[in-house]
């Protein structure tokens, strides 16, 4: 056996793992507290990785080093999606808050055409390549070439979030109130805990997620387009229903896993299935376990 | 300390309470009893402003609550035991009590609240780790009542405390209610076992079909003949 085709192979599979992760965590969040799919939170991604193009590009042309470039587009990214993050969910999905549920999802859906074909009129339909490299981490020539470094910086990274957004959730006060809500949002704001708020909160956190995960991949495949989002939101949609939609570690795990699955694919069978890989994958866990890996059953006692 | 003014309340088109009208004082144990759909439920969730009434006006300590956020309710001192309990499943016992702290910031007094609250239900000191669904029904009421006495409420609104329960836990439940309003919070009581709930009251009143029919001393129900024949059985 090839030991370093299969560790390039593994690596490969929990980069791309760590991005599915983060952008279903965004999905899985905001399902827990308010039961919606929101289609439109791949595109959020979309417009992250092209904000991070936009401050690199203009960046680039004043002379800063590549990872300040990285760090500033990746910053800039978070804020500029977690503003449309909420706004989103104030437009669209806010003043349906009540209706049938089938309301605000193809609202979600509606919001998703939009923003894909605003990013499309306003900025370009072609890929574009992304401006800035990572630098080279000296250290990674030790393993051979096997973890680029952008590799290698998307698996820090993102596992250094998702721990954050862990001890956030389990430990600090708005953490178990969102749990809270989540569980219950009647006897949440019984105790005085302000719905709204913590709604806006979700989709603070997850639209930032997306947006790091668009930085992150933009530098790792070095190319940006209006649709990228669409591909990559029902993706990470999959790891999160693979993971159990509405539990957090679900979505972490179910973004490694299918990471994991669609690289191996690729690597040792043929690279064409990887899509289909993942969507036999949704249609299988949909019928067999839709619960997910780690979601529960809802027992309705009486 | 709080007044209902000629509440009127609907679910959409259907009335669900029809001109109500109550007070309670300060240091009461007031309890309010009546079948299943009378608007019980429905007064106290008007009450916490998560119903907001049609007309009518609802006073607490002379001001005006009814066009209040509940939020803003909970924070001057309202804190309501809901029906079912609602404690959050997959939260630990102590998590669930840290909730009922939500609006507060006083770390110090917090921590002195809980210990109050473990000493008045010992057995959630032992618990304080497992998460809540996996409490009995008893237990799960002590940490309802519990949680909500976290926000230190000036008046506890509770919702059929015993509904579910074994008598021998009822009894623990009411005794407990008695020993929080002997330690200066004011009660307002919802009840179906109109027998328990007349024994520890100080005044009630009786609700029929979205109206209050009857309010007078509980000594005086419990020996009225009307009330002891729909109410109590006998």
């Amino acid at each position: 056996m090839d030991w370093q085709y299969f560790l390039e192979i593994l690596f490969s599979g929990l980069t791309r793992g760590s991005i599915y992760a983060l952008i279903a965590l965004g999905y899985t969040m905001v399902y827990g507290i308010i039961e919606l799919i929101n289609f439109a939170h791949g595109e959020i991604y979309m417009l992250g990785a092209f904000t991070a193009f936009i401050v690199a590009g203009i960046l680039g042309t004043m002379g800063f080093s590549a990872s300040a470039i990285l760090i500033i587009a990746a910053f800039v990214a978070i804020v500029w999606c977690v503003a449309y993050g909420y706004t989103m969910e104030k437009i669209a999905y806010k003043p349906l808050r009540g209706q049938s549920r089938l309301a605000p999802l193809i609202s979600a859906i509606g919001m998703s055409i939009f923003l894909q074909n605003y990013v499309q009129l306003a900025q370009t339909a072609e890929f574009l390549r992304f401006p800035v490299r990572m630098p080279r981490i000296e250290f990674l020539n030790i393993f051979g070439g096997i973890l680029r470094s952008s590799d290698f910086v998307i698996l820090v990274t993102s596992a250094i979030i998702m721990v954050c957004l862990s001890l956030f959730i389990r430990y600090t006060k708005l953490g178990k109130a969102m749990r809270a809500t989540a569980q219950n949002r009647k006897m949440a704001m019984l105790l005085g805990i302000d719905a709204d708020k913590i709604i806006s909160l979700t989709f603070i956190v997850g639209s930032g997620l997306a947006a790091l995960g668009g930085t992150l991949i933009a530098t790792h495949t070095m190319q940006v387009g209006f649709g990228i989002g669409f591909i990559a939101g029902m993706k990470a949609f999959t790891a999160a229903v693979l993971g159990g939609i509405g539990s957090i570690p679900g979505a972490m795990l179910g973004g490694l896993v299918l990471g994991l699955a669609e690289s191996f694919t690729t690597g040792y069978f043929a690279g064409d299935y990887e899509d289909v890989l993942a969507f036999v994958l949704l249609v299988l866990i949909l019928i067999f376990r839709p619960v997910g890996i780690l979601g529960k059953a809802k027992v309705q006692k009486v | 300390m709080l007044e209902l003014k000629n509440i009127f309340t609907f679910y959409g088109n259907i009335p669900a309470l029809r001109d109500v009208s109550l007070t309670v004082n300060e240091g009461e144990i007031v309890s309010l009893i009546g079948a299943n759909g009378a608007g019980k439920s429905t007064t106290l969730m008007t009450i916490c402003g998560g119903i907001k009434p049609r007309s009518g006006e609802i006073l607490y300590n002379g001001k005006q609550i009814h066009t209040l956020a509940p939020n803003e309710i909970v924070k001057l001192g309202i804190s309501q035991v809901p029906e079912g309990r609602l404690i959050f499943p997959d939260l630990t016992v102590q998590e669930n009590l840290d909730l009922g702290a939500f609006l507060r910031n006083d770390k110090v007094q917090i921590k002195e609240d809980m210990e109050y609250i473990f000493n008045l239900f010992p057995i959630l000191a032992q618990r304080y780790k497992q998460a809540g669904g996996t409490l009995s029904g008893g237990e799960q009421q002590m940490l309802a009542i519990s949680r909500a006495l976290m926000g230190r409420p000036k008046l506890l609104l509770l919702d059929e405390p015993s509904l579910g329960l074994a008598p021998i836990i009822i009894q623990q439940i009411f005794q407990i209610i008695q020993r929080i309003n002997s330690n200066g919070t004011t009660v307002f009581l919802v009840e179906q076992n109109a027998n328990q709930a007349l024994k520890i009251a100080d005044r009630a009143y009786v609700m029929e079909n979205c109206k209050i029919v009857m309010e007078d001393k509980a000594e005086n129900l419990l020996k009225d003949d009307s009330v002891r024949k729909a109410y109590l059985g006998m």
